[in-house]
């Protein structure tokens, strides 16, 4: 199957790009592929921007007083950029481009159950975005990301813009996991069944059954905040004879079953680059498919890790702290069986699989990081410390966008039919898994120093290792914006990948790359799981009528 | 034993342990360390060996159906299961432990409000910012806050707790090595957030026996911190001047404010007197007593070009004397007048240096 242009079917037939043109027709477009690639530039542009933020607050750190901006401008910064990573990348990307580019695809369905609803999701995030960003900038919102109250009820700057659309973006996340429930649920070709549904089918009907679930308590709790600002109700201001705890605990309800929105898609895309650069089915593919499920459960019933320091009950923290432990035995169980995928294998080290290894080497130390902050007593140390900021960071942007870039570069051809340099992906994997690694492990070294977290001046024996986290930011950014650069002159000089370029069994890609505008001319019949490798050539796929 | 610790906790960039506490922190952390490590490697590296040992051979090549076998499961369930349980085991008897104080702890109540920390023992003294305890005697402290969520945090007792605006927390400590410690505040706070710093004095308990009996006496509201022995001879009779300097300092005034010229995040009292001050609001006035009075019960009132409007408003906690006083002493600020004014307390000041 070595590409060809000629014989590459993507030229030949029109493909979904470019089936219609024109920008209205992308306006109104109904095709699941099509709003993933919307998905794409939008999720990437906000990428950037958060990008940006966080590089000067960085710059801000380099000396211990003030180097080029004043405290107001470092907090109201801190918020725009944990705002945007996470309402506006973070929780939307994965799900929104591959999640609906690929789960029909894998599937054996033409579009996703709701595909309206589906484009409906794509102006909540417009609407929610442009909202949130433009309140925060223009009113000054200096809360974080996470709006504790008093606080957020009472600073002088302006606070309800930003709920607004961090309320519409979570409705955006709301329809999206729900048209993925029922699409999931109801438009599998024959032979898909539950026990041959790719994993990453089965990590994304996981996230959606979060996301569903926990995202209505964050829309409850923003709207408490707003009538509390707006309209004085004493819910969360003890002056006004509010409970101020009540708010971390809603908050937390929904955002740590939240933070496993982020990392499960993640851990789905790992799991199809794993088998597909091992030429390998999954060891314990069941084990991986319930331990998603078992992570949207017990995700549940752990919000109260984030209240150790709080004055919460001790037999509360307790409970928290314990269960908090088998979230993190369901991640090593996925751990595992992913590094068993690989023996005996027959392992193609090219920049998605890099990107994966990277994934791993994050996951694992931004896991064991979680399970030691729920040993409850080393939190009351750590607990909003640089400790907590470098162990998230490494699940989010050592797992999340490791796995991103990962997926990003398996699926470029399938999403566009033509290949990046692979030289060049190479390069910026390297970089940016070095500059992760120098922009973050001192970060946990100033945890233990004991650096307080949102800190605009610092005493000065913090200085030294922020130096280095922002010589190591500076890395991160240069990887980031070399991969942006590449993808892109992919598109017009790029090679032309051919309908299969790495050889895969993933269900995807029994379609050309491109896919067509209308995913399969007839639906496609699976006698067999996915990425199954044992034999020669993937038996053809059958055609019902 | 001691080498071992020593070498550890400077290999992870610890501060000093000053509590029993803290070292048994720090021999869990050591322990959860040291076999995470371990697991995470061991793990990692075997992905490596797998990477370079299964390389592929041909673009088609074929492999075998590799299924797990109930044992292979038990294990990658089993083995993280029961380390992680051992570090709960440990971790979360120490947690109950500082969160239950011991019988006759000695109280202090501590006020966490925008941006300083104020200590006050029962039938003893205040302070701002500085907390005095006597080395190996357990003490409990109750915390609260005037206005957001601040959080009371010694790196060196590894222990942090946070202050909540309308109820009280405590957690105790019995700090054993003495020396002096940096206090953060852990929680975001607002503007003032990372300059909310207060020390720690551990004093050899005869000392503090003896420095307790002393405020116990003249049962004065201490004065500025870093300098004790001076504070106590400042005379109440003495010049409202200095009885302004004296009662700006308790205020924490200079959290905002300096007297040296410097701008932070209020504006210098230097040469304020007299000047004409322009508004955010585009209006102009000459700060004089009416205006300083002002400026301290409705401060976002008239808030100065440049300035964002954060001064908490002193209205009911300044007496109309002591608003008196603090003027009076702004009024002596004056770079034609001979003034050495000393700097504020804690030996942790940020560097605030342009
Ligand atoms: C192995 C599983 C995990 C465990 C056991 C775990 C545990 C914890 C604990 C105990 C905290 C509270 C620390 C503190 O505030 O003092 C925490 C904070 C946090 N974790 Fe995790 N975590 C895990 C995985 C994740 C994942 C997958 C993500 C995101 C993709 C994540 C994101 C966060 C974030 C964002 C915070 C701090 C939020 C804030 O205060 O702003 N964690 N984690
Ligand atoms: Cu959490």
């Amino acid at each position: 199957m070595s590409p060809s242009p000629a014989s590459s079917p993507a030229y030949q037939t029109p493909n979904y790009l470019n089936a219609v043109k024109g920008v209205g027709s992308w306006l109104t477009t109904l095709d699941h592929k099509r709003i993933g690639v919307m998905y794409l530039v939008l999720t990437v542009l906000s990428f950037f921007l958060g990008g940006v933020f966080a590089l000067l607050l960085r710059i801000e750190l380099v000396t211990p007083g003030p180097t080029i901006m004043d405290a107001m401008t470092y907090n109201r910064m801190f918020t725009l950029h944990g705002v945007i990573m996470i309402f506006l990348f973070m929780i939307p990307a994965i799900p929104g481009i591959f999640g609906n580019f690929f789960i029909p695809l894998m599937i054996g369905a033409q579009d996703v159950a709701f595909p309206r609803i589906n484009l409906l999701s794509v102006y909540l995030y417009l609407a929610g975005a442009a909202i949130a960003v433009w309140g925060m900038i223009q009113g000054g919102t200096d809360t974080g990301w996470t709006f504790y109250t008093p606080y957020s009820t009472t600073t002088v700057t302006t606070v309800a813009p930003v709920l607004l659309g961090a309320f519409i973006l979570g409705m955006g996340s709301i329809v999206t996991g729900l048209n993925f429930i029922v699409t999931v649920h109801t438009m599998r070709a024959p032979g898909v069944t539950w026990m041959r549904l790719p994993l990453f089918v089965w990590a994304m009907y996981a996230t959606s059954v979060i996301q569903v679930l926990a995202t209505p308590v964050l829309g409850m709790t923003l709207l408490l905040v707003a009538f509390e600002r707006v309209f004085g109700f004493g819910i969360f201001d003890p002056a006004r004879g509010g409970d101020p705890i009540l708010f971390q605990h809603l908050f937390w309800f929904y955002s740590h079953p939240a933070v496993y929105i982020m990392i499960l898609p993640a851990m789905g895309v790992v799991s199809e680059v794993v088998q597909t650069f091992s030429r390998k089915n999954m060891f314990g593919y069941k084990a991986v498919a319930f331990s998603s499920l078992g992570i949207a459960f017990v995700g549940f019933f752990v919000w109260g890790h984030h209240l150790f320091t709080s004055g919460q009950s001790t037999f509360a923290s307790g409970v928290f702290g314990v269960l908090s432990m088998f979230v993190g035995l369901f991640t090593a169980i996925k751990v595992f069986n992913w590094t068993a995928t690989m023996y005996q294998g027959a392992i193609q080290v090219s920049a998605p699989f890099v990107y994966f290894m990277g994934f791993l080497y994050f996951l694992v130390f931004g896991g064991l990081t979680g399970i030691a902050l729920s040993t409850v007593s080393l939190d009351v140390h750590w607990q909003d410390t640089y400790f907590v900021v470098a162990h998230f960071h490494f699940i989010m942007v050592g797992g999340t966008i490791m796995a991103f870039l990962a997926g990003l570069h398996y699926w470029w051809p399938k999403m566009f039919g033509r290949m990046y340099s692979e030289r060049w992906a190479l390069a910026a994997a390297v970089l940016v898994i070095v500059g992760f690694n120098a922009t973050f492990i001192p970060q946990f070294l100033l945890g233990n120093m004991g650096m307080p977290r949102r800190y605009y001046s610092y005493p000065e024996q913090f200085w030294p290792l922020n130096v280095a986290s922002t010589a190591g930011a500076s890395l991160l950014g240069l990887g980031f914006t070399i991969v942006l650069v590449y993808l892109v002159v992919s598109l017009v000089k790029g090679r032309v990948s051919g309908p299969n370029p790495w050889n895969s069994r993933g269900y995807e890609w029994n379609t050309p790359s491109p896919p067509e505008a209308q995913n399969f001319p007839e639906t496609p019949v699976h006698d067999r799981g996915p990425h199954e490798y044992q034999d020669g050539p993937a038996a053809e796929v059958k055609h019902a009528h | 034993m001691n080498l071992v610790n020593e070498f550890l906790r400077k290999l992870l960039f610890l501060p000093l342990q000053a509590s029993e506490w803290a070292r048994q922190l720090d021999y869990l952390h050591y322990y959860v360390f040291i076999t995470a490590m371990l697991g995470a490697w061991v793990t990692l590296a075997t992905a490596v060996v797998f990477m370079i040992r299964f390389r592929r051979k041909h673009a088609e090549q074929s492999t075998p159906i590799v299924d797990p076998k109930p044992i292979h499961e038990a294990v990658f369930i089993g083995l993280p299961l029961v380390l992680f349980l051992s570090y709960f085991a440990i971790g979360y008897p120490q947690y109950v432990r500082l969160q239950t104080p011991p019988k006759g702890a000695i109280d202090v109540y501590v006020q966490g409000k925008k941006w300083m920390w104020k200590f006050a023992y029962p039938g003893g003294p205040n302070s701002t910012d500085v907390l005095r305890v006597p080395a190996g005697r357990p003490v409990r402290l109750l915390l609260t806050s005037r206005d957001v969520i601040h959080s009371f945090f010694v790196p060196a007792l590894r222990m942090k707790q946070d202050a909540l605006p309308g109820r009280y927390t405590q957690i105790w400590f019995n700090a054993d090595l003495p020396g002096r410690y940096p206090i953060f505040c852990a929680e975001y706070c607002g503007l003032g957030h990372s300059s909310m710093l207060g020390e720690l004095v551990v004093m050899p308990p005869a000392e503090w026996d003896e420095w307790m009996e002393r405020e116990r006496r003249s049962n004065q509201p201490q004065a500025q911190d870093g300098q004790p022995v001076e504070a106590e001879q400042v005379d109440l009779r003495g010049s409202l001047v200095d009885q302004g300097r004296r009662i700006a300092a308790v205020q924490g005034c200079f959290k905002c404010h300096t007297v040296d010229g410097t701008q932070h995040i209020g504006p210098t009292w230097l040469d304020l007197y007299g000047r004409t001050v322009k508004l955010e609001n585009g209006k102009t006035l000459v700060a004089d007593e009416a205006y300083l009075t002002r400026s301290m019960m409705e401060p976002n009132a008239e808030v100065v070009a440049g300035y964002k409007p954060v001064m908490p408003t002193y209205q009911g906690k300044l007496a109309a004397p002591d608003a008196a006083a603090i003027t009076e002493f702004i009024k002596s600020l004056r770079t034609d007048a001979p003034t050495a004014e000393p700097q504020k307390g804690p030996i942790y000041v940020p560097v605030t240096g342009k």
